[in-house]
């Protein structure tokens, strides 16, 4: 029997005079917010009988879910795969500035590096919720050194190792602690990592491919073992070849699972990759898409010169490469920039364009249930954007963490 | 009666909705003044084609009123027929029904009221008409036996009380219910046909919908629509007149 009472005594919000994407689609609905939750209002209405406390005039505005970049190696002149004795400060700073981007969750990535490096980084680094201090840490994200020699990119080759003696033994002895870790990056071809694949997975950490000279079938047993997503696809792989696809012939697989699925990251800033080469993966397997930024400290920063872990890099002002070479090493592309990147090259929808910085990170993650939607009950992790894709404002729980100085409710 | 006839569904809709509006306006609500709009209701609660889901998507999120002015007959409540002694409760409470809006099955059933219902029935629980399940297959997934085969529904007296009753009609498949409410006599197996005695009534249609009156009948009400069309003359709201 519903009762009259109220459930909770905190404010209830309510965001009118917008368009929120729900169920795939931009619809003209209000978003109600509650103690940082997404509310249900035909149940509020009917249960509790209160109208909101608090009404805020959008202006129009699209309400979309947070973005969430799972492949982040720094910004702002933060190398996260610096040895530093205190992390803390470098990735508070890049979780405040990206809200303005859009990101309300990330998983800080570290490069290859020595195992010195993850024994000193990894234990400082902890999941932690989003707010006022900056976007949520979902966990790390571990690119290397597991990874394969002739497409190490800007990995340093000193750095790159094996695991063929002690499997997921070595991986534990060089990452030290995989408290915090969420994804792994590794290259499926290497001796013994069907193991270490499975390893991984069963303890709930996303496997992802790259860096890697592997064929389509040494791809597909790493599906089948466990791996659920590749690492800036196209980049430091074998190209698609008609009579071997390798990595990239995951897209349309027909060796997958039947409950899993392959999501791929695309690096869309416009040089990563060529935009016919985004639209052909894009029409190939549009659900699969998540789009990243890859970023490096020289993110947000005059061109000039950077670190990226054990690697100086040279940085543009659009282009990062390794000093003196013309190899690509990470973007310094922000995310709402890749997202109307995205839409510009495919021409796609405005909902497709957000969903794969939202819902399909999410989905790679297993964290749908709680972001990267605006359904009823999860966290209201969401932002205000203009018909073109620009961030008005950024909200975490429920809280304005960020809004542009032109843009008030 | 007024009959109104406009050419097609989103004309008599409209129509219907600026009329509506006006005798709101009119009416000059106030605190402690509340204009009754009554409606049909029915199904159980939870499910997603429930009344409360079709009267909160279609009405209350889109209007700023309060949760408590808004009462729906709620089909779970563990005793029904408490359920509608109490729903009769607060109309009078409420100070009786100042517009009542429905619809008209094609068995000419007004709300739940299937044939044979007494033309003095009050709220209470009924069960529906072979017609009116058909009729409601549509919103599950046309599998018959998921649609509910009883409804709480107010009575054809209920909304006699009403002090003015607008019946809205459209589309070919109402119109031989339409014929069989207003040209021939007043019948409880066509149980709409009991505001022939209502003092204010007024049926909105589309073109469809008259497919089954006699031609005379349609043409003195369209003769008619010069005087009709004043009753949606835009009004003053009092918000624009503060």
């Amino acid at each position: 029997m519903p009762s009259n009472k109220s459930v909770s005594d905190a404010p209830v919000v309510q965001f009118t005079n917008c368009r929120i994407l729900k169920n795939h689609k931009l619809q003209r609905e209000d978003l109600w917010v509650r103690e940082g939750k997404i509310l249900n209002p035909e149940k509020l209405f009917f249960d509790e009988k209160i109208p909101a406390d608090l009404q805020l005039n959008c202006k129009g505005s699209i309400i979309a879910p947070g973005f969430i970049d799972v492949q982040i190696n720094g910004g702002f002149g933060v190398d996260f795969s610096l040895a530093t004795d205190d992390v803390r400060p470098g990735i508070s700073l890049v979780s405040q500035k990206i809200l303005s981007h859009g990101v309300t969750s990330f998983c800080p990535t570290l490069v290859t590096s020595p195992p010195s490096v993850y024994h000193k980084v990894l234990p400082q680094i902890s999941v932690r919720n989003g707010g006022f201090h900056g976007a949520g840490i979902l966990g790390v994200h571990l690119e290397g050194p597991f990874i394969s020699k002739e497409k190490k990119g800007a990995h340093p080759e000193q750095c790159l190792r094996t695991f063929e003696e002690g499997a997921f033994q070595d991986l534990l002895a060089t990452y030290g602690c995989l408290d915090c870790v969420r994804i792994v990056t590794l290259a499926p071809e290497m001796k013994r990592s069907s193991e270490v694949i499975q390893e991984l997975t069963s303890r709930g950490i996303c496997v992802s491919l790259g860096h890697s000279v592997a064929n389509l079938s040494q791809a597909e047993e790493a599906v089948q073992h466990g791996a659920t997503f590749i690492t800036h696809l196209f980049n430091a792989m074998l190209p698609f070849h008609h009579r071997d696809p390798g990595i990239v012939g995951l897209l349309t697989s027909d060796q997958i699972p039947i409950c899993q699925q392959v999501f791929y990251g695309m690096i869309s800033d416009g040089i990563h990759t060529n935009p016919a080469a985004l639209r052909i993966a894009h029409r190939a397997h549009p659900k699969g898409l998540v789009l990243v930024t890859d970023a490096i400290a020289g993110m947000g920063l005059a061109p000039g010169k950077h670190t990226l872990g054990q690697q100086v890099v040279e940085m543009d002002g659009l282009n990062s490469y390794i000093a003196g070479t013309k190899t690509l090493s990470g973007s310094v592309a922000t995310m709402d920039t890749c997202v109307r990147h995205f839409l510009e090259a495919t021409d796609c929808t405005v909902e497709t364009a957000l969903e794969a910085a939202s819902l399909h990170p999410a989905q790679l993650l297993g964290i749908e249930h709680q972001k990267g939607t605006l359904d009823y009950d999860t966290d209201a992790d969401f932002l205000l954007l203009d018909d073109r894709l620009h961030i008005q404002a950024t909200y975490i729980a429920g809280d304005q963490v960020w809004r542009r100085n032109t843009f008030t409710l | 009666m007024r009959l109104v006839i406009l050419d097609n569904y989103d004309l008599a809709s409209e129509w219907a909705a600026k009329y509506i509006c006006n005798r709101i306006i009119q009416f000059k609500p106030c605190q402690g003044r509340y204009f009754t709009l009554g409606l049909p209701t029915g199904l159980p609660r939870d499910h997603p084609e429930s009344y409360h889901s079709y009267m909160w998507n279609n009405f209350f999120k889109h209007i700023d009123i309060d949760p408590n002015n808004a009462h729906i007959l709620d089909g779970n409540a563990p005793d029904l027929q408490a359920e509608c002694d109490v729903f009769e409760k607060k109309i009078k409470e409420a100070g009786g029904i100042d517009l009542f809006v429905g619809g008209i099955g094609p068995d000419g059933h007004i709300a739940f009221n299937e044939p044979g219902s007494s033309l003095a029935s009050r709220t209470r629980l009924k069960t529906l008409a072979m017609d009116t399940i058909l009729a409601n297959a549509k919103y599950f997934d046309g599998d018959l036996s998921k649609v509910p085969t009883m409804a709480l529904t107010v009575g054809v007296g209920t909304v006699m009380d009403a002090r003015e009753v607008m019946i809205l009609i459209t589309g070919a498949h109402k119109a031989f219910a339409l014929y069989k409410a207003i040209e021939e006599g007043v019948n409880h197996m066509w149980t709409v046909s009991a505001f022939q005695q209502h003092p204010r009534t007024i049926f909105v249609c589309d073109e469809d919908a008259t497919l089954e009156l006699r031609v005379k009948t349609v043409k003195y009400f369209k003769g008619l629509m010069h005087v009709h069309n004043k009753l949606v003359d835009p009004l003053y709201s009092m918000k624009e007149e503060n």
